[in-house]
């Protein structure tokens, strides 16, 4: 029985111009796999396939097999919206809702999806916040604004907010690039934390931090996946001559 | 003359031209103000809040019935106003159809150049001639259509500043479209949205003209939505073409407080505005 993210033969387009072309990965449960490339190269339009959150922008659209658990996410009769409460995922730059309080941020998956109970939502709030090792930083100023702490602060209140409706995977889409390295480190040691509940798909500009995070890692060039392996192997023994190029440096 | 010199003149003429600008626009506001409150002041008294219209030659008496009759003229505007407006502002700004979004927004433009009196030829032919009586509801559909394409703009312009990213982080948390829509956008919008509507009501509080055969005005108090009702802006206008002194000074208080109630409305507006503004920050 396969576990994780199973991609086959995923293809997307913007208009006309493809933007992916027949990418095939197994991310596996409860692991991280990272996705390395340079700008453009279309890390973010896969991991936005995987939530179907690619087909939001108008005039994208995307062919392909994407499997959680076996379960084909693109079958007919499959809501994108149950996907996407399936699937979390944490953006480039933090993006917390500016006119709600810390607390109505991390509460607004569970609360906007029906639940009233207030004793209910304090501990959805409370354990995706120490999830998301923010709790002892903000449990005095959870009716503060979302827009109030820090940038590192926020993005992990984002990924509390992500991870508040218990979603299988967490795709992170560079979540680290506009934080300093403090704020950084602390987001790493979160991904290592919670990936005993979760799996984790993480686009990222670092090579450092994929090798650091990751089991597993995918290069990605112009639109297509270079290649695919442990992380450990790719960095040190790079099949693909492309591979060993981007991560020695000599292009991009 | 050093060409530094006179970058450094040219600078400061500018700087005082604008200044002296800036200071002309609060010139016609200060003077209609105080010529308000030195004309109307003397005759604005409790009474003046309290009481009804005195027959001519009575001393004293109020513009209580105008009051209380603006602010349902207000409040039947609204009901007419801010659903159509705000919800199809929304569209406008969500929508992705290339064609009905313009067409709508050209015609709100349109219809917002529209002389307001002509609006209440609509109003009166619509309501007042079928239900063969002036009426407070034919005044509220009036003030109201002229509100649509204030508010609808404004919320359409508001809605769009909305950053991508909140809806974006709405939809990804699993969220149907629909409340990421209302729940997320609009309440993130809601300041400027709340900005939009205060100035539509403080442009209709003052219309006159497309009350004159709509809600035509009333010297007693109103005896129900379907009657004729009293309004400042006519109450005021009836009183200054009468040619009665006691009555001028009554019409300039009765503009004096029209004006106040403006005034108010956008102050509140502002306030509460600014205070949402300081949390999103």
């Amino acid at each position: 029985m396969a576990d994780g993210i199973q991609v086959f033969d995923l293809n997307a387009w913007f208009g006309s111009r493809q933007v992916l072309k027949n990418i095939g990965i197994h991310a596996p449960a409860n692991g991280v796999t990272a996705l390395i490339g340079p700008s453009g190269c279309g890390k973010s339009t896969f991991v936005r396939c995987l939530n179907r959150m690619h087909e939001v922008v108008p005039g994208a659209r995307s062919t392909g097999q994407v499997l959680l658990n076996g379960e084909d996410l693109y079958g007919p009769g499959v809501d994108p919206v149950m996907v996407r409460r399936r699937i979390g995922m944490v953006f480039q730059k933090p993006n917390p809702f500016p006119t709600m309080s810390v607390f109505d941020n991390v509460a607004a998956g569970v609360r906007l999806g029906g639940v009233r109970n207030k004793d209910t939502l304090y501990e959805v709030v409370e354990r995706a916040l120490r999830q998301a090792a923010l709790w002892d930083e903000v449990k005095d100023e959870l009716h503060k604004s979302g827009s109030s702490p820090s940038g590192g602060q926020q993005q992990r209140l984002c990924i509390a907010r992500a991870v508040a409706v218990q979603p299988e995977v967490l795709l992170m889409d560079e979540p680290c690039s506009a934080l300093d390295p403090i704020a950084t480190a602390k987001i790493e040691e979160l991904i290592l934390d919670l990936k005993k509940d979760l799996t984790i798909i993480i686009v990222t500009h670092n090579m450092q931090q994929a090798a650091r995070v990751s089991e597993w890692t995918g290069f990605f060039l112009m639109g297509e996946l270079i290649e695919f392996g442990v992380t450990r192997d790719l960095f040190t023994a790079p099949r693909e001559k492309k591979t060993e190029d981007y991560i020695t440096g000599r292009f991009g | 003359m050093t060409p530094l010199k006179r970058r450094a003149i040219v600078n400061r003429l500018m700087n005082f031209l604008a200044g002296t600008a800036a200071l002309l626009v609060l010139l016609p506001l200060v003077l209609v103000l105080g010529f308000l409150v030195y004309q109307g002041g003397s005759s604005l008294n409790l009474e003046f809040f309290t009481h009804m219209p005195k027959p001519v030659g009575e001393a004293g008496g109020g513009m209580a019935n105008a009051i209380v009759g603006t602010l349902i003229l207000i409040a039947l505007a609204c009901c007419v106003g801010l659903p159509i407006g705000i919800l199809g502002g929304l569209y406008l700004a969500e929508s992705r159809d290339p064609r009905l979004p313009w067409v709508v927004r050209f015609l709100a433009d349109v219809l917002n150049g529209v002389p307001s009196i002509v609006i209440g030829i609509f109003a009166y032919t619509l309501v007042v001639l079928p239900m063969r009586r002036f009426s407070a509801l034919a005044g509220g559909l009036a003030l109201g259509v002229i509100m649509i394409p204030i508010v609808l703009r404004t919320t359409e312009e508001i809605v769009r500043l909305v950053p991508a990213s909140l809806r974006e982080a709405g939809l990804a948390l699993g969220l149907p479209n629909w409340k990421v829509t209302v729940r997320i956008v609009l309440v993130t919008a809601r300041a400027g949205i709340v900005t939009g509507v205060m100035v539509a009501i403080a442009r209709i509080a003052g219309e006159t003209a497309p009350l004159l055969f709509t809600a035509f005005g009333n010297r007693f108090w109103h005896s129900g939505l379907d009657q004729p009702v009293a309004a400042l802006a006519l109450q005021v206008f009836a009183y200054a073409i009468s040619p009665f002194d006691d009555w001028h000074r009554q019409a300039w208080a009765g503009a004096l407080v029209l004006i106040s109630m403006v005034f108010l409305v956008s102050l509140a507006a502002r306030l509460a505005t600014r205070g949402i503004q300081r949390q999103t920050r």
